[in-house]
């Protein structure tokens, strides 16, 4: 079987590529470049897009023994994620930007083309279990699971997808590497967002929208208790930067409740109005198993690495309905809700669905 | 493996191995007084007369180098800053617009950091240049100009460009021109006086000799300012400890190259217009790149319509057969070729395209090999492209 391995340049793409050369596939290594200009990316450990990524990832196809090509996928990325988180944002909603590279880049673009190529699936480092039954389960570290940001994977895309780290820890994983004379072994871990440079989204935003000064409001009153210079740069439960002119009558911190894109308000309130019961997502994707006709009792993540609360869960036509045993704070419209099924062999993904409100 | 690739660097020959080795061995650098030293300068100076005898120069013509890159900044860069600095008005570069990036790079540096004004020649849609535009360009600016450089034949569509035609318009006008025949020698027939050239480069891994070691042949009486500063080496314009074994080997494969050139030129040609009527036989929409006569012998350049050079060339790779997108990589990631784009051709075109090219060591087995493998890859790579989303 020939397969195709994604490598970032970083310790898991590479060992999960040496994973897959061990377990006899026919595996070609290809770094995907997703900067149109690296230098604005993220530089060194901190990014998967750079030049320097890009010499590691070579370095690590060499050491396994794989043909290795770097793939210009910028202008998809840009169009299909960057282009679409600034939007998202403009719209008042919190994306998910390596949930919609997974949907739109790695797991579409680049499988299409793999496929079309005559490969058969394609290869990645994802902390997450993809067994023989072809359900998609946590990792077994969970500290380090991205079961969250592939759940959104259609059964088509599944079938012809490669996890081989998720049964290892993310230690194991780098005592591999080590073992296997990469180069990457110890080379830290990949945060936040690659194509935001310094890590201020806010600054990435107000660049790409510009300016836009309007009003913070008093939920319960009405009164207008702060300005910020655009509403598109805040998120549901966020407490820090809100910069209040007056402190609330009670005493007790404000929180982002809602961001109003069309009057460019952002309201504040108190902690419990963020409590949230009922989530409501559009475009359901189902996996674990035959979509139901009747409400699931399961357990739903609402953000990556957020907590997991009992819900039950149905499917209407292109809606899903959450209906959680305990309310949970700040529920950002653009996140993903993942139904899970607890399973000793590790939580199985059932489905997910873009979160409306 | 088909090897198809002798563009990009070609096989050592076993006469240039074997004296680099032999000189490896022994010690002394050309530089020392003692007899170690003088055996080092020896060799050297040997191998000087030899490329300068069979490159039509003289031996004091010849500097050596660390290989083509250096040649071809030393002579856009060195040439630009001795004759401005002789004349501050004199911040005119003419270039072609299909150079190699060593050149194209070093005159765009110009531009961006010494204040050079850049005068672009184009090519017709062969990838030829028209010594009237030359003509033309000198007519308008030869006061101000600095140095004109145009390669002897290009790297990627490999077609020849009439050098002596433009060197002689150049030196109507009293400014030296500058070739970089990095992919012409052993190749065509050159020849550095009859050329009437100023400065000519020369590199070793492109003709059978070892990496990192090359020439530029530079007239006497053309001034040069140095890239590298230091013990004074190579009439000062070169510093830098000879690499007495590299030079020696270099000479043996400039010397081996040029003497066996035509017996060499028709055979590859042989063979490679073979390539050529197989290849048309096989994809029948293939557009054939470049000058159909004026032409290296062993440079066939193709675009695949409805296909991407890069997923072709990933589906032959596996089929063992090395090729080249013939494009240049900046950050990894392959751009439209910047030849292909001045000679007309659209983007997709230019990124449609193959470069196969043949050396010493091709034979029949490389381009069946090719053919077999051409047609599958060729589905298959249209497959992939007709993916792409349009833009």
């Amino acid at each position: 079987m020939r397969v195709l391995a994604a490598m970032s340049g970083g310790v898991d793409s590479a060992v999960a590529a040496a994973r897959a050369v061990a377990a006899g596939y026919d595996v070609t290594g290809v770094h995907l470049a997703l900067a149109r200009n690296p230098q604005t990316y993220r530089t060194g450990a901190r990014g998967c897009c750079t030049l320097e990524d890009s010499r590691d990832a070579r370095r690590a196809a060499d050491v396994i023994g794989i043909p290795f090509y770097v793939w210009d996928m910028a202008d998809r990325f840009h169009e299909d994620v960057v282009d679409d988180f600034v939007a998202e944002y403009a719209a008042g909603r919190t994306p998910n930007p390596c949930l919609r590279c997974n949907e739109k880049i790695k797991f579409a673009a680049v499988l299409d083309r793999a496929v079309a190529l005559g490969f058969d699936a394609v290869v990645t480092g994802h902390h997450a279990r993809l067994g023989a039954d072809g359900l998609l389960r946590r990792s077994v570290d969970l500290a380090k699971d991205q079961s969250y940001v592939l759940a959104v994977l259609t059964r088509e895309q599944l079938d012809r997808s490669i996890f081989p780290l998720g049964d290892s820890t993310k230690a194991q994983v780098r005592a591999e590497a080590a073992e296997r004379g990469l180069a990457v072994a110890d080379k830290p871990d990949s945060h936040d967002i690659c194509f935001i440079a310094d890590g201020d989204t806010r600054g990435f935003l107000a660049g790409r929208l510009g300016e836009a000064p309007g009003e913070v409001v008093d939920a319960s009153t009405g009164a207008v208790v702060g300005s910020h210079s655009g509403a598109y740069a805040y998120t549901v439960g966020q407490r820090r930067g809100l910069h209040l002119d007056r402190p609330a009558p009670d005493g007790r911190p404000r929180y982002v409740l809602s961001i109003t894109p069309k009057t460019n308000t952002v309201t504040v309130g108190p902690a419990e109005a963020l409590d949230v019961s009922d989530v409501h997502a559009v475009r359901p994707v189902w996996t674990g198993g035959a979509r139901p006709d009747a409400p699931v009792e399961c357990e739903v993540q609402l953000r990556a690495h957020g907590d997991v609360v009992p819900a039950t869960v149905a499917l209407d036509g292109d809606r899903l309905h959450a209906e959680l045993r305990r309310p949970v704070r700040g529920v950002a419209a653009g996140q993903a809700v993942v139904a899970y099924r607890p399973d000793p062999a590790g939580d199985v993904v059932l489905g997910s669905a873009t979160i409306t409100g | 493996m088909a090897y198809l690739d002798h563009a990009a660097t070609t096989p050592m020959l076993d006469e240039a191995l074997e004296a680099y080795v032999a000189t490896a061995r022994e010690v002394g650098n050309a530089s020392s007084l003692h007899a170690a030293g003088r055996r080092a300068r020896r060799r050297v100076e040997e191998s000087r007369e030899q490329v300068a005898a069979v490159l039509g120069a003289r031996p004091s013509e010849v500097i050596f180098t660390g290989g083509g890159t250096e040649s071809d900044n030393l002579a856009v860069k060195g040439i630009f800053w001795a004759r401005r600095s002789a004349r501050p008005d004199r911040r005119r570069v003419v270039s072609s617009a299909v150079e190699h990036h060593a050149v194209l790079d070093a005159v765009d540096w110009l531009s961006q950091h010494e204040g050079a004004e850049v005068g672009w020649l184009p090519v017709d849609a062969v990838g030829r240049l028209d010594p009237q535009t030359l003509r033309a360009e000198l007519a308008a600016h030869a006061d101000q100009v600095a140095v004109v450089t145009a390669m002897w034949a290009n790297n990627e569509v490999g077609t020849v460009q009439p050098v002596a035609e433009l060197a002689a318009v150049a030196a109507e006008h009293g400014v030296p021109f500058h070739t970089d025949a990095i992919q012409a020698v052993g190749q065509v027939p050159v020849d550095f006086g009859a050329s009437g050239v100023a400065a000519l480069t020369v590199t070793g891994h492109k003709l059978g000799g070892p990496t990192g070691v090359g020439a530029l042949l530079l007239a006497r009486d053309v001034p040069a300012t140095p890239l590298l500063h230091g013990g004074g080496q190579e009439r000062d314009i070169r510093s830098g400890t000879l690499d007495t074994a590299g030079i020696v080997a270099f000479a043996v494969a400039v010397e081996t190259a040029v003497k066996g050139q035509q017996e060499y030129a028709a055979r590859v040609a042989a063979l490679r217009d073979d390539l050529i009527e197989r290849v048309r036989q096989a994809v029948p929409e293939v557009i054939y790149n470049g000058d159909p006569t004026d032409r290296l012998p062993g440079n066939a350049h193709f675009s695949f319509p409805g296909c991407e050079g890069d997923a072709l060339l990933l589906l032959l790779d596996a089929q063992g057969i090395a090729c080249s997108t013939g494009s240049a990589c900046s950050a990894g990631v392959a751009q439209p070729s910047h030849v292909l784009l001045a000679m007309g051709a659209d983007d997709d075109r230019a990124r449609s395209s193959l470069r196969f090219t043949l050396g010493h060591t091709s034979t029949q087995a490389d381009i069946d090999a090719l053919i077999a493998a051409l047609p599958a890859a060729v589905d298959r790579a249209r497959r992939a492209a007709a993916l792409r989303t349009p833009r």
